[in-house]
């Protein structure tokens, strides 16, 4: 049957179940309105009588672009021009609360909260325009911030003169945003606001903030997880001119005027520590997870899974692991703290500048608002500036030190008190009933949560269960991790759906069908079947049964409401075991396209990070100490593995915008061992597929 | 031991009293205030420090002030001449080539310094001289781009 036919007989019912099964365990495609957000507009905008709109966002800019959608937004509803809206962003005074960036949420979850108040604020400069006019608000229009009346350009009036800098007391209700069909300048390329200082250098991190008098704090660290500070002897650092040393608890820093003294510094500081480290090693962290599978917490069932099982031919059985992965962003974590006037007020790169604000106080005992988080801008942060240890450090001693404090971690302390991205096992156990469809389907994940297990294949009778929700910021179930893991770029669903889509090519040679139309085969979601054909086009994908030889390999995901679909073709030598991506093209539906170079860039970005926990990152430690501490041993992509990529933005103006800076990453895994598959014939089950794992593998044949 | 250390920065002479072993990223960046210079890694494996002594290449996280003593140094905010981007910032800002920026000063260095000496540099030859300089966002495809851009764009007076 062909899937046309096959999706027509299907019908209604089909698509039902499916979208059934789509909504458990995901975001709704339309957020409610978060609880937290201001509801006066006069928290986001403000208006200048130069006619400069001034937007104020919580959310912080990391490399991700949304600095630039959101002013486009802004500049949207208010119909002014891109280049006259300034953001101010990530500053605890100045801004109103926000939850914190991260998650893909900036646009879907926020921007509607912003869209609301710029669509609120631009009625009510309608209203004023017409009182000022003399005119019926109907009788007006909207040009970059000048309002006037229809067939008489000569009687009008701008923002900025009806609003001259104050606030607005004006409200109105019921007002909605534009229709996406009246929209002008959101779906068109907009260049980053900050291109012009990145390029000049001129762009502020947090470790470029100067103040006279700053001390830059070294912190004794131990050597392992789970050793503490025993004694420490700091008399020899001491003798050195101009170091100060400070004591909080636990907390042993070295300061000195110059970054590099203070680090020179520390390493005359004699420590010793206690405390059993953890006994996991990166050796026997999957034998360690996997025996925690059946532990799990079942979070979906649906079907007789006996019976279908009873139905199959032979199951297949597979484990698939992947190892801890390093944030690794360039930019190492750090904070500048001063204490004046009775406030404290931190510099840090996070993501989270209101929820560090409540840790900071907490960590003083200061009551909330007597601390300020300014967030300068921040260079990556993938989920591992989440938390902000780092402000908290720099707070602490600026009170003791009656001084300004920088701490700025090195790139050892960055891999050591990294929150990693958890190492976890799947197992997935499935089979083909005689027809050559997939009869049941039962995934266990033991290391994280079970985030994007199903994208929504019709499966008869399923099973999900997970052990851990190893994927949210600082948790990690007793027992189950040696040292903290978190967030990291699509928390939980690198992990699903490598093993996922992997399966699915194993099923898929099993029957004997070429992987795309088999994955047609159980799909009836429009949207699915339709990002799945756009890369299919674009790649030129010629139907075959793998292994062909060709190295070609197919994975689809979804995260945050985005629909992905990647092709990818890959060379494997065989003698060394070494791959290499030639090309990747990738096909995504994320509803309405906000900025389409900015969803171009996240997605090149999340491809080319994708390689890299594909192919090469995988934290080694052993009794407690991670052995990579820096990039010679923790190999991230470079400049010669970088693919051709091919980016497909699927027009989809009927849904809201979704999620971007994630979902393009979470099929790289699945892709990549697919096509090696393809290539060679042998399939990993293991990330990262490193020469040595790949060389095995073709050895074992 | 402290000593005076002479050399070019940016075109301007520098008479600096201080320790001659210290790195010069941290001279640049501490001393100096000149903060485009970054720190990546601190050990010569990222790139991200890198400057132009003499026009070559150098990582500044690894070379120590008395090296530089009586050479030209380049760093990020020496390249635009009264507002005029140079031609590599120029092309890096029309591509959009970066993402979070910490890296961007280092690459347009390097960058500049191949530039400088080929600017018809094939895209092999570009990925060659690059492959030091380390980008967690994965802009590296239109980093690409940009310079491929800016020596099109440089090739006519070079």
């Amino acid at each position: 049957m062909k899937r046309r036919d096959f999706f027509k007989t299907t019908g209604v019912t089909g698509l039902f179940i499916l979208f059934r099964g789509y909504l458990e365990g995901a975001p709704p495609l339309v957020p409610t309105r978060p609880a937290g957000y201001p509801t006066d507009f006069n928290a986001y905008l403000r208006i200048g009588g130069d006619g400069r709109v001034g937007c104020f966002v919580g959310k912080v800019e990391m490399g991700q672009g949304n600095m630039t959608s959101l002013a486009m937004l802004a500049a949207e509803e208010l119909d002014v021009p891109l280049e006259r809206v300034d953001m101010l962003m990530g500053d605890t005074d100045l801004c109103p609360w926000d939850g914190g960036t991260g998650g893909s949420l900036s646009i879907w979850q926020f921007g509607p909260v912003l869209c609301g108040a710029a669509a609120e604020a631009r009625a009510v400069l309608l209203q004023m325009a017409g009182e000022h006019l003399q005119v019926q608000v109907d009788r007006l229009e909207v040009k970059a911030g000048v309002v006037s009346v229809k067939g008489a350009p000569a009687r009008q009036v701008t923002y900025g003169q009806l609003v001259q800098g104050k606030r607005i007391e004006r409200h109105l209700t019921d007002v909605k945003p534009k229709p996406v069909s009246a929209y002008t300048l959101i779906g068109t390329s907009a260049p980053r606001k900050d291109a012009r200082e990145q390029v000049l250098g001129a762009a502020r991190f947090t470790a470029d903030q100067r103040m006279p008098g700053t001390l830059h704090a070294c912190i004794v660290r131990p050597p392992a997880h789970g050793a503490t500070l025993k004694s420490v002897d700091t008399s020899a650092a001491e003798r050195m001119p101009g170091v100060r040393v400070l004591r909080d608890g636990n907390l042993v820093a070295v300061l000195h005027t110059f970054p590099d003294q203070a680090r020179k510094a520390l390493g005359l500081v004699k420590a010793t520590f206690e405390g059993t480290p953890p006994a996991l090693d990166d050796l026997t962290i999957r034998r360690h997870l996997a025996s925690k599978l059946a532990s799990g917490k079942v979070s979906v069932q649906e079907g007789d899974l006996k019976a279908a099982e009873a139905r199959a031919a032979a199951p297949v059985e597979a484990e698939y692991f992947n190892a801890y992965v390093a944030h690794a962003p360039l930019e190492p974590h750090a904070a500048l703290a001063q204490w004046k006037d009775g406030r404290m007020t931190v510099w840090a790169g996070v993501q989270a500048p209101f929820r560090v604000k409540a840790q900071v106080a907490e960590a003083l005992k200061l009551p909330p608002q007597q601390v300020r988080i300014i967030t300068p801008h921040i260079g990556g942060a993938f989920g591992g500036k989440a938390a902000g240890p780092q402000a908290v450090e720099a707070a602490r001693l600026a009170l003791k030190a009656g001084a300004p404090v920088q701490v700025v971690w090195d790139r050892r302390e960055e891999f050591f008190l990294d929150t990693f991205r958890p190492a976890a096992v799947v197992k997935i156990r499935a089979g083909l009933d005689p027809a050559g469809r997939i009869a049941f389907w039962d995934h266990a994940v033991s290391g994280t949560s079970d985030r994007e297990a199903e994208i929504g294949y019709e499966l008869p009778a399923k099973r999900i269960s997970a052990t851990g929700d190893g994927g949210d910021i600082g948790t990690s179930a007793a027992g189950l991790h040696p040292f903290p893991t978190g967030a990291w770029r699509a928390p939980g669903a690198n992990t699903n759906v490598f093993a996922r889509e992997s399966h699915m090519d194993l099923l898929a040679a099993k029957a004997r069908v070429d992987p795309l139309a088999f994955r047609l085969r159980h799909l009836t979601d429009k949207r699915v079947i339709r990002v799945l054909e756009a890369a299919a086009e674009r790649f030129g994908w010629v139907a075959g049964v793998a292994p062909s030889g060709r190295g070609v390999g197919i994975a689809c995901g979804s995260w945050r409401g985005t629909l992905v679909a990647v092709m990818a073709e890959v060379v494997v030598d065989k003698k060394t075991g070494q791959v290499r991506v030639k090309r990747v093209v990738l096909a995504q539906d994320m509803g309405v396209v906000v900025n389409p170079d900015g969803a171009r860039q996240q997605i090149e970005g999340a491809v080319t990070m994708g390689i890299g926990y594909a192919l090469s990152e995988g934290i080694r430690f052993k009794d407690g100490r991670i052995l990579d501490e820096n990039f010679d041993t923790y190999q991230i992509p470079r400049f010669s593995w970088i693919p051709v990529i091919d980016t497909v933005l699927i027009p989809n103006p009927e849904l809201q915008a979704q999620g971007c800076g994630e979902p393009p990453i979470v099929c790289m895994g699945a892709v990549i061992a697919n096509a090696i598959h393809d290539a060679v014939g042998v399939r990993l089950f293991d990330l990262p597929m490193t020469p040595e794992r790949v060389l095995e593998a073709i050895k074992k044949g | 031991m402290e000593q005076t250390i002479l050399f070019t920065l940016n075109g301007k002479a520098v008479h600096l009293t201080a320790d001659p072993e210290r790195m010069l990223v941290w001279v640049l960046r501490t001393d100096l205030g000149h903060t485009g210079t970054k720190v990546g890694c601190g050990a010569g494996l990222c790139g991200a420090c890198t400057v132009l002594v003499d026009d070559e290449p150098t990582l500044s996280c690894s070379t120590p002030l008395a090296d530089v003593a009586g050479k030209s140094v380049v760093t990020v905010e020496g390249l635009a001449k009264d507002g005029i981007l140079h031609p590599v910032q120029q092309a890096f800002q029309e591509h959009n080539a970066f993402q979070c920026g910490y890296c961007t000063p280092g690459m347009i260095l390097r960058a500049c310094a191949l530039l400088k000496k080929k600017p018809r540099a094939t895209r092999a030859e570009i990925l060659e001289h690059m492959e030091g300089n380390l980008c967690r966002c994965g802009a590296h495809v239109r980093i690409v781009a940009a310079i491929e851009a800016a020596g099109k764009a440089m090739g006519g007076v070079l």
